[in-house]
């Protein structure tokens, strides 16, 4: 395991580190959420946890979009691509993300055209490459993908590619965000705002939450410094009972966020009145769904959805442990009937889902803690 | 058509959302979206449609997400974030990220 030593300033981190230590009141539980995946998997990797101190709890976001899609949505993009005629291409996260009847890859396995591909922009060629066939890309992400995904759509008009489309699954990050804050159940100090997702919209969008919700947000970069760096930041605010929009990833994330992306998904782009999420129910205004002018390029247009809904098992508590409510390992199944290999909820199936990242990285004890303390 | 046909799962972090650094080696002259660009030692195609505001040109560093230059970025940082995947064991995930489906022509060269 590759720990502290090789990180880029090891003695940076330890002092930000004892800076967390200094700033957090031993009388006081701190609940801090971060909201990207891309961070919980950072977190268990690094072994942050034990760097902090107890009374510094993590609470995992709803950040990570494998994760938060309802199986129907699944169900609903596989029932197209049950016509031979159709290849189903979806990048490989999805492929092993459990259905009614299978995940992406069973059904290959059982005669499906299933393909994986790494841009969207991969499942245009390959509809240039199969012209016979119809080449449906199932989109997926937050506004991290979905201008990838917009471009593309422009393309595939531009080109007139007619045997192309796309089953849009895009979620927006804010909406969830106000869903846990309204959660009754939810009591939270602050955030660690996401990086990537960032790069797009900026920091604005945020604003409300550190101005009429009074929680500290900082925006993040993925390092364990950053990390360290934007919790200091947020107990610096707590500290001072101030609740303000901090950028701690500045080298990558402008304040304004990416125009380009954000004129390419408005024009692409409308927002459903309401989407399912899963673990947190219905969200309105929370979704994507493709603008009319291109209505030829929207699978859920051009196909027949059944618009399935599938209710998880009343055992997995997903819901409770995407709020934060509950650890991991404190649900019924962890561990037992749902483990990384044999995933029973979404929490499991993607690395960035919190069950599978505390799975896979809880029981090593990282180096950190030895070389720290 | 067989890189495409024998499904790989690609392991360790999620895929979309892995931010990988590359350099811009070269516009397209027929085409401003399209840059060859030098990402973990190797050469693929990317497309800049989304930083039109501020279009990179050839020496420049670049985060890239499913094949898309999402944000430019300082050489340093670049390095920084190397690391950093490097560190989250991602490293292989890029790769394979860029290596795509064979659906690229990619030159691979030496890792510098």
């Amino acid at each position: 395991m590759k720990y502290v030593d090789e990180f880029r300033d090891p003695e940076l981190i330890t002092k930000a580190a004892e800076e967390v230590r200094r700033l957090a009141d031993p009388n006081r539980h701190y609940r801090l959420m971060e909201v990207c995946g891309g961070h919980t998997h950072a977190i268990y990797r690094f072994g942050l946890k034990d760097v902090l101190p107890a009374n510094i709890e993590l609470i995992h976001g709803p950040g990570c979009p494998v994760c938060v899609l309802p199986m129907g949505r699944i169900d609903d993009a596989l029932s197209i691509a049950t016509d031979s005629n159709v290849i189903f291409a979806a990048f490989g996260d999805m492929m092993r993300v459990p259905g009614t009847h299978g995940s992406p890859l069973e059904h290959k396995a059982r005669g499906m055209d299933v393909r994986i591909v790494y841009s969207p922009t991969d499942a245009i060629k390959l509809a240039k490459m199969n012209p016979q066939k119809h080449v449906m890309f199932f989109a997926i992400g937050f506004e991290t993908t979905a201008p990838s995904t917009a471009l593309t759509l422009q393309r595939a008009k531009a080109e007139g590619l007619h045997n192309f489309s796309v089953f849009c699954n895009h979620v927006t990050i804010i909406p969830a965000i106000r869903a846990i804050l309204d959660s009754p159940d939810m009591r939270l100090d602050g955030f660690i705002g996401p990086g990537h997702v960032s790069t797009v919209i900026g920091c604005r969008p945020y604003e409300w939450i550190a101005r009429n919700e009074r929680k500290p947000i900082v925006v993040c970069g993925f390092e364990p410094l950053d990390l360290l760096q934007s919790i200091v930041m947020l107990l610096t605010q707590l500290k001072k009972g101030e609740a303000e929009v901090e950028n701690q990833y500045k080298r990558v994330v402008p304040w304004e966020g990416n125009r380009a992306a954000l004129r390419a998904m408005a024009e692409i782009f409308e927002l459903r009145p309401y989407f399912e999420w899963r673990g947190l129910g219905f969200i309105s205004q929370s979704a994507l769904r493709i603008r009319e002018p291109y209505a030829e390029w929207d699978a859920e247009q051009r196909f027949n959805v059944p618009g399935i809904r599938v209710t998880d098992p009343k055992a997995a508590q997903c819901g409770e442990v995407l709020k934060g409510v509950l650890k991991p390992a404190q649900c019924k199944l962890f561990g037992r009937e749902c483990t990384p290999e044999n995933p029973v909820g979404a929490l499991m199936v993607s690395s960035e889902g919190s069950c599978a990242a505390y799975y896979n990285y809880e029981h090593r004890k990282a180096a950190l803690v030895t070389s720290l303390s | 058509m067989s890189a495409a046909d024998e499904i790989e799962i690609p392991t360790g972090a999620c895929h979309m959302c892995l931010a990988i650094p590359g350099k811009v080696i070269e516009v397209a002259a027929d085409d401003p979206t399209s840059a060859l660009v030098d990402v973990v030692g190797m050469r693929r195609r990317v497309n800049l449609g989304l930083l039109e505001d501020d279009r990179p040109v050839p020496g420049d560093w670049v985060l890239i997400h499913v094949g898309f230059a999402m944000s430019k970025i300082s050489e340093a940082d670049a390095l920084d974030q190397m690391r950093t995947l490097e560190i989250l064991g991602e490293c292989e995930a890029a790769v394979q990220e860029v290596r795509g489906l064979g659906l690229e022509e990619i030159e691979e060269k030496q890792a510098p």
